[in-house]
């Protein structure tokens, strides 16, 4: 792969690095206690939680890094942190 | 149309027919007059660009930075102080490729502060990855322009350059110069196209950092750039040596060179004495020549070798000083680097700092030491201030 | 569609697990939208989301050196105006490439008026080389470069007042907020790139490695500064105070506690001396910006 002129990059190429292999805790989610507020969306620093077709959160542990942010925040207590089987 | 011009105002008028849409400089003596006039230019509609009066040279030379990769021909200009104080960003730009042309008013360098001339201030730059180009009159000084946004824009080169010409003495001085119409330069000078730009219809990231895995090669890039500018420079000098009838297809310049004993080389306005002092010499039977080295940054070391081949000795009339290495100047090093292998002994003298006159006896004097053999040294000191 | 295909900040980033700064990088690009160039200072965020060829943006974004980011955003937007092109700068810059290094440039901006949006996301110290002190860094807190001691109780010098500097400048519109309220930070940027003019937004975005607590914490711990009046949500409109978050103020105490660059405050046993100092910086702001819900009679 030749280089880019300049070191100037293209966009979003920071997907080719899994950032979930840095997690020691797991998000998992109790659709039955979520109220789709959202919230675990819109703070997840990286970008890894989305909504799937119901409208609830889908993490993707691809990226993932297990900061439990989501669950700390979460206002229905609806995601626990489960330690990672290695 | 040839006008009796001040060297100032002929690289103002050079640089608005090279169409910049963004000049950003700060004032500093004696780049004062170039900006000033374009900032006239841009008040009258003469030059359709925005005009950024920045706080400060860092800010200058950064706004071009964002300006040439938001996709625009950008211009700056400045001298010693101010181009120390834009170095970060000067390394930053050429590591960024971007075809930036600035014109440096050559001064020395503080302390003492000072503001005549002499040619550290660019000097101290040759690494940044900057192309550097110096001339010896007005004339040249206008012409390089054109020449120095042909090449530098290039998609195989992409490197910034340094039009550099003596302060005051050509910067406040009146020539005539024969300055292009607009539509003779829109032949040779084609608009802008960046290879790739800011853009939120193709977005990229530019300056990324790189790592130990990647930042050798970017480097390398670099001079791979710098080495291939040699041949764009010659092309592009040749191209306007057959618009425009003036010859820049060589990084080099000789001078009466042929079968001369002695070999003086020099940059810069300093070229001009030195003929007269040839021509005198020659007069008297000396057979002395002169290379005037127009590109400095690539240097052109083979076209060196070339033209001093032959010689007995090289006298490099320095206008700057290599504080600390055993070779008194920078350009020695190159030249002397340049004629290695034919044993040829390089001199290095040392003058003209901080605007002490440079007369064609001193120019003689530096002859004769060379073809002596004096090692390297200062010439013109006043001994009476060195108990 | 779904969220994250909008995302112009993307996963694959290098941010500590928790970063506040990350949030604020994800969020505000949120607000600004496609038609966004991003210019960066060195710092923490340039280097967790570029190394090259790994850009976690998406938007143009170009990164030049340390405090020249307000002069590079000045160049982009002249260039893009003269091409009659329509995207919105925006800087977004730490606190050190803010508050000490970038202030010749970012006064330079604001003064010649140029249509850029300059955002400070606000860690209160330099992350990326260490966490060391600068001029945003809050009363007492012990940094790598003004580490609390036998002789010290951590930075001596109150956070200096960047927000103001910039009113002073003309500025048409200056607001401060924080990761821990994520809707107000993004109706801010969306109103700052509306505004005509160089605007400035301030972000709180706790950082949990430089101030010490668990980045679980990250939103809890914005929430807790503001709650204590050491932080402040406000915005000024022309020159006046227009708004300010109200909130019912509890004592510095816990916000200083839940966090390890405070420490030496409450041990071996609290240093009420100085713990007093804070509150009154805490009280101060809130008189300053009229925080406190008064007590319904």
């Amino acid at each position: 792969m030749a280089l880019n002129v300049g070191c100037a990059g293209a966009p979003g190429r920071a997907r080719d690095n899994k950032t979930g292999s840095w997690r020691v805790f797991k998000p998992v989610f109790d659709n039955e206690k979520c109220n789709k507020c959202g919230t675990c969306m819109l703070i997840c620093p990286e970008v890894s939680i989305d909504e799937d077709a119901e409208g609830y959160p889908k993490v993707n542990y691809d990226y993932c890094k297990g900061c439990g942010l989501c669950a700390e925040e979460c206002p229905k207590d609806a995601i626990s942190m489960i330690q990672e089987e290695k | 149309m040839l006008q009796i011009t001040e060297g100032s105002h002929a690289v103002a008028e050079a640089v608005r027919l090279c169409r910049p849409q963004v000049v950003s400089a700060y004032p500093i003596t004696p780049q004062t007059h170039i900006v000033e006039r374009l900032a006239e230019m841009v008040a009258d509609g003469d030059l359709d660009g925005e005009y950024i009066c920045v706080e400060s040279e860092f800010s200058a030379l950064s706004s071009c930075l964002g300006a040439s990769a938001a996709g625009s021909r950008v211009y700056s200009a400045t001298t010693s102080q101010g181009l120390a104080f834009m170095a970060e960003v000067v390394f930053n730009v050429a590591g960024m490729r971007q075809p930036i042309i600035m014109t440096i008013a050559n001064r020395a360098m503080g302390a003492p502060l000072n503001i005549w001339n002499d040619q550290q201030d660019s000097l101290f730059l040759r690494d940044s990855g900057w192309m550097q180009f110096y001339a010896e009159d007005a004339q040249e000084a206008t012409d390089l322009h054109f020449i120095a946004y042909k090449v530098a824009e290039k998609h195989d080169i992409l490197l910034p350059a340094f039009v550099c010409f003596d302060g005051f003495i050509l910067s406040h001085t009146f020539e005539p110069v024969d300055i292009p119409t607009q539509e003779e330069i829109d032949a040779y000078l084609p608009a802008f196209n960046p290879l790739q730009r800011l853009d939120a219809k193709k977005p990229m990231s530019f300056g990324m950092y790189a790592t130990p895995d990647y930042y050798q090669e970017f480097r390398y890039e670099i001079n791979a750039a710098m080495v291939r500018a040699k041949k764009a420079i010659r092309e592009a000098g040749g191209e306007f040596a057959e618009k425009f009838g003036r010859d820049y297809s060589g990084l080099v310049e000789g001078y009466r060179l042929e079968d001369a004993d002695t070999a003086i080389v020099a940059m810069g306005s300093v070229c001009g004495t030195i003929k007269d002092a040839v021509d005198e010499m020659r007069d008297a039977g000396e057979k002395v020549g002169l290379l005037k080295i127009r590109c400095f940054r690539p240097f052109p070391a083979d076209e060196v070798k070339e033209a001093l081949r032959g010689v007995s000795n090289v006298a490099v009339l320095e206008k700057n000083i290599n504080i600390g290495s055993r070779m008194l100047g920078a350009v020695g090093l190159e030249v002397k680097d340049a004629v290695y292998k034919s044993g040829t002994p390089v001199y290095s003298y040392v003058g003209g700092l901080g605007g002490r006159d440079i007369r064609k006896k001193d120019i003689k004097m530096i002859t004769e030491w060379a073809k002596q053999g004096r090692n390297d040294c200062f010439f013109g000191l006043r001994e009476e201030l060195l108990e | 569609m779904s969220e994250n295909t909008c995302e112009f900040f993307d996963s694959g980033h290098r941010a500590c697990g928790g970063c506040g700064p990350a949030l604020a990088a994800k969020l505000i690009t949120r607000a600004a939208g496609e038609d966004t160039i991003i210019v960066a200072s060195t710092g923490c965020m340039e280097v967790f989301s570029t190394p090259y060829p790994e850009t976690a943006w998406k938007t143009p974004w170009i990164h030049s050196l340390f405090q020249n980011a307000a002069a590079v955003a000045s160049g982009v937007e002249a260039s893009i105006k003269r091409q009659g092109r329509s995207e919105k700068v925006v800087v977004i810059a730490g606190d050190g490439a803010t508050f000490d290094i970038g202030i010749l440039c970012i006064s330079g901006m604001f003064e010649r008026g140029h249509d850029v949006t300059y955002i400070c996301y606000d860690n209160e110290a330099y992350m990326n080389t260490g966490i060391q002190r600068s001029g945003a860094t809050p009363f007492d807190a012990s940094t790598t470069t003004t580490p609390a001691g036998k002789l010290s109780t951590g930075n001596q010098r109150p956070k200096k007042d960047i927000p103001a500097i910039l009113v002073a400048h003309g500025s048409p519109y200056v607001a401060t907020t924080s990761v821990a309220t994520p809707k107000d930070l993004m109706d801010k940027v969306k109103r700052a790139i509306n505004t005509p003019g160089p605007c400035y937004i301030q972000v709180h975005a706790p950082c949990c490695t430089g101030w010490g607590f668990d980045g679980c914490k990250t939103m809890e711990m914005g929430k807790m500064a503001l709650n204590s009046g050491l932080w402040v949500n406000y915005e000024i409109v022309d020159g006046e105070l227009a708004k300010a978050r109200k909130v019912k103020r509890v004592p510095v105490d816990d916000y200083l506690k839940a966090q390890k660059r405070f420490r030496h405050l409450f041990k071996p046993e609290p240093n009420s001396d100085e713990i007093a100092k804070i509150q009154a910086i805490a009280d101060k702001n809130a008189e300053k910006y009229g925080i406190d819900i008064k007590p319904v009679k």
